[in-house]
């Protein structure tokens, strides 16, 4: 699988006028996998984002080393096609590697509009696409969203096959992971100030947070 | 080259067959439906209608490129698809000619034939037909590139579709005046304009568009 690392240093993530976290830095070596935990809202979407290079981090830099992989809430399948040549389309782009269709259990919905799957359905073709892509780095986001047990044994599964195999996964979910050696981040342990908790920085008990101005602390410009 | 080819394929099909969001087939149909709503409107004086015939063609050309504007963007952007092939290396400057260029293919070619049936409408002579489908060869491409542009301005803003088409409008008023200015007698260095337009469009096109999908993301 080549080698590849992720590493993170020093991130902080703003959305809007509301800083989510800061100070956030990890490494991660081949084989290695790693949570991002936290209740909704807290930034585990946005963190991934910002390791797929898709969005800017307010402060801090990412360190990327292979090929990405992106699972999350958007299958990235064409809704008209069968789902056979949707999954086909990105065989075609991505050279055409096995992507365990069977194993999925796609094997019987390939003649099938992908409009016409269920959410787990379409979470099991998002997995086929990536697993066809072959990246050494997996980003999850909320992985077992719409899976039933079968399904959540099967991606923890194939996660930890992926790892075993010298690839790195992070998985971004609220739900319990089941993965041999799998390192855990709380997002809430990285909000901006431990004192900021009770002023509204991340989601407190009483739901929605107050905008509140940036702090000019050290280590976020 | 590969990836080229496929995403060429993938974008040519969404555009002509169109899935759920109408294929090329409808734009061609509202042109024609313009050019035979025109005599109506105006009546059947055969020499109105041939001298000014050609400009309402043009109208009806530009009016029916902007009617896809809403799904050549914004679909593969709530897909998630851009991501995916940012993920890849895949840039966005590159998905952006791809696009052009498909979009240009399911709505250029099959306007300037449907232009011989809405000539016959309108009751223009030969010679005239003939600068208009030049006019339109000159045109179209540069219509493309201004839909895809303004497609990827206004993708994921709310409202956008109507957005888009206000937005487009005063942008190919350029094309537009000398696309027909060429129709006029001594206009025919208009189509040497209208190319050049086009290809400062066609130019500027990729570059702005993938910047504006870049931003975009959130």
């Amino acid at each position: 699988m080549g080698t590849c690392r992720l590493s993170a240093t020093d991130l902080a993530c703003r959305r809007g006028d509301r800083l989510l976290f800061a100070r956030l830095s990890f490494a991660l070596e081949p084989g290695q996998a790693l949570q991002l935990a936290g209740s909704n809202g807290i930034g585990k979407s946005s963190l991934i984002r910002i390791l797929a290079g898709l969005l800017a981090p307010y402060a801090g830099t990412v360190e990327r080393e292979g090929g990405l992989g992106l699972l999350d809430e958007r299958p990235a399948l064409d809704p008209h096609l069968p789902l056979g040549r949707a999954l086909a389309f990105w065989q075609a782009i991505d050279g055409a590697a096995d992507n365990r269709a069977e194993r999925l259990g796609l094997s019987d919905l390939l003649d099938i509009p992908v409009r016409y799957l269920s959410t787990g359905q379409k979470k099991r073709a998002a997995l086929a696409r990536l697993i066809g892509q072959q990246a050494p780095i997996w980003l999850l986001d909320e992985p077992l969203n719409g899976l039933d047990t079968k399904g959540v044994a099967l991606v923890e599964e194939l996660a930890a096959e992926h790892c075993q195999s010298g690839g790195i996964a992070v998985i971004a979910s609220h739900q319990p992971f089941a993965l041999p050696g799998l390192a855990r981040i709380e997002l809430s342990d990285f909000l901006p100030s431990p004192a900021g908790r009770g002023r509204g920085w991340g989601i407190d008990a009483s739901g929605e947070p107050p905008p509140q101005p940036l702090p000019s602390g050290e280590g976020l410009s | 080259m590969s990836a080229f080819l496929t995403l060429l394929r993938r974008d040519l099909t969404q555009l002509l067959l169109g899935g759920r969001r109408g294929g090329a087939l409808l734009p061609v149909l509202f042109f024609l439906a313009v050019a035979m709503l025109y005599p109506f409107a105006v009546g059947p004086d055969a020499p109105v209608l041939a001298r000014t015939g050609g400009g309402v063609i043009w109208v009806a050309a530009l009016l029916a490129a902007i009617l896809p504007l809403d799904r050549l963007i914004e679909p593969d952007l709530e897909l998630g698809m851009f991501d995916q092939w940012s993920l890849r290396g895949i840039s966005e400057e590159l998905l952006v000619t791809v696009r052009v260029l498909a979009h240009w293919l399911s709505f250029g070619p099959p306007l300037m034939l449907a232009a011989l049936p809405a000539a016959a409408l309108v009751g223009i002579d030969g010679k005239t037909l003939r600068l208009v489908e030049l006019g339109l060869l000159a045109g179209t491409p540069g219509l493309a590139a201004l839909g895809v542009l303004v497609a990827a301005l206004t993708a994921g803003l709310r409202g956008g579709a109507a957005l888009g088409g206000l937005l487009a409008i005063p942008l190919a008023v350029p094309l537009l005046v000398f696309g027909a200015g060429s129709l006029a007698p001594g206009g025919e260095s208009g189509l040497g304009l209208t190319a050049a337009f086009s290809l400062v469009l066609l130019a500027l096109t990729p570059f702005a568009a993938g910047a504006a999908i870049r931003q975009g993301r959130g």
